[in-house]
């Protein structure tokens, strides 16, 4: 089987540090940015976009196509990176993040980005707005679903909990939430923020179907996704545990790096660690 | 004046059922208030098209977002005081800002919700809204006029908010007088002073050209149905020939209708003018007349209004 073919998993490993590189040079670039919560999702946006979604990067408006929902808007860089490698933008255009007049703004923007589905940045509103997709698709009697990727600092947030109520209240079955349980929040770790645990727990109370996988390991994120395909009249909530920065050693578990820009040196060190000449 | 009272909700109810008939890409939602906003008729006529969100008007709208980004128009309805400021920023955010098909009907606003008192009854629910780039405003007159607001907005692809009341209010205008968004009524033409009346106010306004007339006074009374965009034509024409303008609305003076117009006429024809609206205070229980008296919107307050107006153009 494809997935299980270890060519396979290490080309979609060496796309996502690309992706890693990208995502750090243009904050870089930007001179601001969220690199750890963009580190942290890049092998989860990698498997979504290089194997398990059903897309067309040509014509981002195709209307079977499967949707991805960026909840955690401040990941924005990795992506646009994502996008970039996959196709549906050029990539050096990945250089204009954050600047005037960019297509690609500091958080999502669905009207100015091709393959960007829904605006957020503001947390706590994409698992909402992936719901009203997985309804409409029901509704059209459609086949494609709907992915959305939450950031653990948005399990803080109580219209997160209301979502959970209504996917699994309409039964909606094609939709998956991947949370990038990366542990830290903006002020520090989310258990001395606000306590989350036992989260597996409260998505299954939820009456949602849960798996928890290492969200760094591509072959667990495909089979998880594949498992919630499988999944019949209810929702699949996949925990990735992960680590913040990861991919670069001096951002992995950082706060300091939740959302600043590396400077010169450390630019030219994340680099070489991913195994990337500067831009 | 002999006015029929009817019910804004019960002709949004209707319309919607029309709407659903006609066309299959109509959704609604609710939280927990569909009896009362009348999207029940909706739901009991296409129950797969209608989602209850129970209490939760965040989730709503931003459900309403995943829905209008898959080629949905959804209607969405609440109470006003919930249905604005409740959920505020998934408005801006997932409906406003990336210029969704989303329409928020919202009922019993303004402090004619009478009994439920201040915590229901939202006096700044236009200011909320009318600031958003990309969202539309509409306050109905009457009942004939919200079914064919709904009827209208269905046809458009952008963000609409409308706001409608709880109780009946006077129907003023016919079930066949036009209807165009961001086009003024003239209800009465005047020479003397214009009135600028919307909502439950524009009844109120043509009372008061009555009484004016009793005086030799010459009203010209408008029904600003739509606040954003703004007739602003229709306005600047009515202050050029008349002289001074009157407002009239049932929403804090702060920054609803009155102010919009305010500042439409101070960058383009200035003349004395007055706003009718609710202080800036928020309201009580009490019945809807009674608060109508005591929070300043009565016919005899336009009067007064007009007065004082009509005594700065000399």
């Amino acid at each position: 089987m494809e997935i299980y073919d270890g060519e396979f998993i290490s080309e979609l490993e060496s796309i996502a540090r690309r992706v890693r590189a990208h995502a750090v040079t243009m904050i870089y670039q930007a001179g601001s940015g969220h690199p750890g919560g963009s580190l942290s999702a890049v092998d989860i946006l990698v498997a979504m976009y290089f194997h398990l979604m059903k897309h067309d990067p040509k014509r981002p408006d195709w209307p079977e196509r499967d949707r991805f929902v960026l909840s955690k808007g401040h990941g924005a860089p990795a992506l646009y990176a994502a996008l970039a490698e996959a196709g549906y933008l050029p990539v050096a255009e990945l250089e204009s993040l954050r600047k005037m007049g960019s297509r690609l703004q500091g958080h999502p923007c669905m009207r100015k980005t091709p393959g960007v589905e829904m605006s957020t940045g503001s947390l706590g509103h994409g698992l909402a707005a992936g719901n009203g997709m997985a309804l409409a698709a029901k509704l059209d009697r459609k086949l494609y679903r709907i992915f959305v990727l939450c950031g653990d600092g948005e399990m803080d947030v109580g219209e997160t909990w209301e979502a959970a109520m209504l996917a699994s209240h309409y039964k909606l079955d094609n939709i998956t939430m991947f949370l990038d349980r990366n542990k830290l929040q903006l002020d520090g770790p989310t258990e001395k923020i606000m306590s989350l645990e036992p989260l597996a727990d409260k998505w299954k109370a939820f009456g949602w179907h849960v798996i928890e996988i290492d969200g760094h390991n591509m072959k667990e994120i495909i089979q998880a996704t594949n498992e919630a395909r499988s999944i019949k009249g209810r929702p699949t909530a996949i925990i990735c545990h992960t680590i913040k920065g990861k991919g670069v050693s001096f951002m992995e578990g950082s706060l300091h790096f939740h959302g600043k820009a590396p400077n010169d040196d450390e630019y030219k060190q994340a680099m070489r660690e991913l195994g990337v000449a500067p831009e | 004046m002999t006015w029929k009272w009817e019910s804004q909700r019960k002709q949004y109810g209707r319309a919607l059922v029309e709407l659903g008939k006609e066309r299959s890409d109509i959704v609604v939602l609710d939280a927990d208030l569909s009896s009362s906003t009348r999207t029940a008729d909706f739901a009991s006529a296409f129950p797969e098209r209608f989602f209850n969100c129970g209490i939760a008007e965040q989730n709503m709208i931003d459900t309403a977002a995943g829905l209008a980004a898959s080629g949905k128009t959804v209607f969405a309805s609440t109470f006003a005081v919930f249905g604005t400021g409740r959920c505020y920023d998934q408005i801006r955010q997932s409906v406003a800002y990336p210029k969704l098909n989303i329409k928020i009907v919202a009922s019993h606003a303004g402090i004619t919700v009478g009994g439920d008192g201040a915590s229901h009854q939202i006096i700044e629910d236009l200011a909320l809204m009318r600031v958003l780039p990309n969202m539309s405003v509409i306050v109905p007159v009457d009942s004939n006029e919200t079914y064919r607001v709904v009827k209208t907005i269905a046809n458009t692809k952008d963000p609409v908010y409308v706001r409608i009341g709880r109780a009946d209010v006077p129907t003023v205008t016919d079930e066949d007088t036009p209807y165009e968004m961001g086009k003024a009524t003239i209800m009465r033409d005047g020479d003397d002073v214009t009135l600028i009346g919307c909502g439950i106010m524009t009844s109120k306004s043509l009372e008061a050209a009555d009484e004016l007339a009793k005086h030799g006074i010459d009203a010209r009374v408008i029904n600003l149905h739509t606040i954003k965009p703004l007739d602003e034509k229709t306005i600047v024409k009515a202050a050029r020939e008349t002289g001074g303008v009157v407002t009239a609305e049932e929403h804090s003076v702060m920054m609803g209708m009155g102010s919009a117009v305010a500042m439409c006429l101070v960058e383009n024809f200035h003349v004395p003018m007055k706003r009718v609206g609710i202080p800036d205070v928020f309201g009580e229980s009490g019945a809807c007349t009674e608060l109508m008296e005591r929070y300043g919107l009565t016919m005899e307050n336009i009067v007064e209004a007009a007065h004082d107006v009509l005594k700065r153009k000399k």
